[in-house]
């Protein structure tokens, strides 16, 4: 194993770069310590970007993740405003937007991800949801009272939908899938975040295509959906899910798949660590790689990062959990939930909004979803930790 | 050391009870009880590792 480095680079100033560089820290790290931003925002955090921000009842100042005082005890010398456009793995550099370079002597990549996009949306009045400062332009779109259409009904859209509803807005939520979420948690939990948003008023249109928008001088007007019916719209999120922030990275070498590709200790290269919504990684605790676009995530791959750039190696093969608010319910969730797993009831019941499901894969339990139910789940966790086995019968 | 709660933040992930139980419960709604406002040296680190870890960072501490 090679010596602790005296200069760790970070790339991507958000919830996994900052959380490393904290860490390091933490654990005795005293080198030179830099966090590249391509943003001009000092790091903040995300989740409250579509829920309290877009609500209005967080003022966006809250959302950063350390104050400036408490940046500056870290003694971390922030590089703002600058993409970075390009690895040199050989020399150890890092290229930035402004034509400079940043020798290295660890590197950690934590550049997230970016909003997928649909054809023909370059339109105004068309929004999409990442950085602080789309949350605010669509905040600001949202109060001008318009007829709203989500395109997407994942996390993001459907926590959107619910936001807008809340503020008396007429809402569609279309995506092509016939309920909502159901990537993310099967057939029978997406029915019922559907009856959730219909029971609020929001207006479902699932299994359904967007064929296209109809504008008028520049500007969005409606939306047409594949079975020929066209939405009114003066306000249109697009929220069909993202991509690896991984461009900037062709052709330096690093393995790149579905995000830069890292061992189970979060390495991409020698002396290279990715962490984040961008890294894509074996979990051993699963037996599949993974990459992840939670939360928690961010945070427990940043701590594992640093522990190995400090010497202190393990496999990352955490139980990943995440979570969404919509409405006055929350859905909270630990480990997996693949297509066709079964879903079994541990506790409470739908019918009244109030429960706790195991997801089994040949009757082991890889993942438990809690719909505000929130105690019983984190007992529930143990399920997943010790890959329980439940029969059809309990 | 002190440690505070923001319950106005807290999404109630029930991390900091998974690492630190004698120190935080959860309420019906999942928001973080602290139980010990003052925990002893021996539970620094954690209750340090519960902060680290909340995923809203919603818990302080101070000392």
């Amino acid at each position: 194993m090679s010596a602790t480095p005296e200069n760790v680079v970070i790339v991507g100033a958000s919830a996994t770069g900052l959380t490393t560089a904290q860490h390091l820290r933490r654990q005795g790290y005293e080198g030179k310590l830099t966090l590249v931003g391509d943003e001009e925002h000092l790091p903040y955090d995300r989740p409250p970007l579509s829920k309290q921000v877009l609500a209005g009842t967080w003022e966006p100042e809250r959302v950063l993740l350390r104050s400036e005082d408490a940046l500056a005890e870290l003694d971390v010398t922030l590089v703002l405003g600058q993409p970075a456009t390009g690895l040199d793995l050989g020399a150890k550099e890092l290229s930035l937007g402004d034509g400079t370079a940043l020798g290295y002597d660890a590197l950690v990549v934590a550049t997230g991800v970016t909003p997928r996009d649909l054809p023909g949306t370059d339109l105004d009045g068309v929004h999409r949801l990442r950085t602080l400062d789309d949350a605010l332009a669509l905040r600001a779109a949202l109060l001008a009272g318009p007829k709203v259409v989500v395109v997407g009904a994942g996390f993001l859209g459907a926590e959107v939908a619910a936001v807008a509803r809340e503020m008396g807005l007429e809402v569609t939520l279309v995506d092509p899938l016939p309920v909502p979420m159901l990537r993310q948690f099967g057939p029978q939990v997406g029915e019922l975040v559907g009856a959730m948003h219909r029971d609020h008023g929001t207006v479902l249109r699932c299994g359904t295509e967007v064929a296209g928008f109809r504008s008028s001088g520049g500007r969005v007007t409606g939306v047409e959906l594949g079975d020929g019916s066209v939405l009114d719209a003066d306000v249109v999120l697009v929220a069909v899910g993202s991509v690896p922030a991984t461009g900037w990275l062709e052709g330096s070498g690093l393995p790149l798949g579905n995000g830069v590709e890292c061992t189970d200790h979060c390495r991409a290269a020698p002396d290279v660590y990715a962490g984040g919504d961008v890294a894509s990684w074996y979990n051993p605790h699963f037996g599949t790689r993974m990459r992840l676009e939670h939360r928690m995530n961010a945070t427990e791959q940043a701590m594992a990062i640093a522990s190995a750039i400090v010497g202190d190696e393990r496999p990352f093969a955490p139980i990943p959990y995440f979570w969404t608010d919509q409405y006055d319910t929350k859905l909270q969730a630990y480990g997996t939930f693949p297509d066709g797993a079964r879903v079994q009831v541990l506790d409470g019941d739908p019918d009244e909004r109030a429960f706790v499901a195991a997801y089994l894969v040949d009757d082991v339990v890889v993942g438990v979803l809690g719909w505000n139910h929130p105690r019983t789940l984190r007992e529930a966790r143990k399920l997943v930790v010790d890959r329980a086995s439940l029969d059809v019968a309990s | 050391m002190k440690v505070i709660v923001d319950k106005d933040a807290c999404v109630g992930s029930g991390q900091c009870v998974l690492a630190a139980e004698d120190v935080f419960d959860q309420d019906d709604d999942g928001i973080a009880v602290l139980l010990q406002e003052n925990p002893s040296e021996e539970r620094a680190e954690d209750v340090r590792q519960a902060a680290a870890v909340c995923p809203a960072l919603a818990i302080r501490i101070e000392g």
